[in-house]
């Protein structure tokens, strides 16, 4: 499976209305758009359109059964963000400053 | 995903010149007290089979410990010590080695850092099986990231 840039993945989770649809498919497992919209507050369509974002993020997939779609959460979809490589990429390159830092300060 | 894939691991390499000589460069990353300073709080010892902690602040998900060992201790050209996930991560989360290797240069030393052992794909397969887990620490992370953000 092909993984969505993590610019998607954050983008898609800052939202705080799509990170409760999120939480709630992954506790309760499988859901219809029905159910999912009963306890969010917001309009149906406003919750097609979160999961919309979700499922083009690669966080959520969807299943047509009769007239009903089921989204179910996608855990592979966060694997953009624990990149481990870029992660210690990115740390030991920061760290590597503040060794610079401290070796001016040092005394010979 | 095939065999192989699943079982490579991979490493991060960095490498910087830095205007000091190399004794200093090793007591920079040797002495406690100095890498507190750009690393991270511990108690390390240049000393083979040394056992120590890296400690950063705990965080969702993380209790921000780190357990090493000391491998190599050739002063003042090469250390290298284990770097793996401590308490609950100690399992699933990542087992590497950091090398540093300090070469003279004109200009002062020249510092090459290899971190070892990520074994990405398959641990994100690991990961991902308990799923219940993986995702609420990935999103107890998350809530970090954002907030800093």
């Amino acid at each position: 499976m092909r993984s969505a840039p993590p610019d998607d993945v954050f983008r898609s989770l800052a939202d705080p209305t799509r990170r409760a649809i999120l939480e709630r498919l992954i506790r309760e497992g499988e859901l219809t758009v029905r159910a999912i919209t009963e306890e969010s507050g917001v309009s149906q369509p406003m919750v097609s359109k979160h999961l919309a974002v979700l499922k083009a993020a690669g966080l959520v997939r969807d299943r047509r059964e009769g007239r009903e779609a089921h989204y179910a959460a996608q855990a592979k979809g966060l694997a953009p963000l624990v990149n481990w490589l870029e992660h210690y990429r990115a740390f030991w390159s920061a760290r590597f400053d503040r060794l610079d830092d401290l070796l001016k300060r040092m005394d010979q | 995903m095939n065999q192989a894939a699943a079982t490579a691991t991979r490493t991060v390499t960095l490498e910087r010149e830095f205007a000091h000589p190399p004794e200093k460069v090793w007591r920079a990353l040797t002495q406690p007290e100095l890498v507190a300073e750009w690393l991270m709080r511990n108690d390390i010892k240049p000393v083979v089979g040394h056992r120590f902690n890296f400690r950063a602040d705990p965080m969702p998900g993380w209790n921000g410990v780190t357990d090493c060992e000391v491998l190599v201790a050739e002063a003042p050209r090469r250390l290298s010590y284990t770097w793996n996930a401590s308490g609950e991560e100690a399992k699933t989360g990542i087992k590497t080695v950091v090398t540093f290797t300090l070469t003279p240069t004109k200009a002062g030393t020249l510092l090459h850092m290899e971190q070892s052992g990520f074994r990405a794909e398959h641990d994100h397969d690991r990961f991902f099986q308990g799923a219940q887990y993986g995702w609420q620490k990935m999103l107890g992370a998350l809530e970090g990231v954002l907030s800093r953000s």
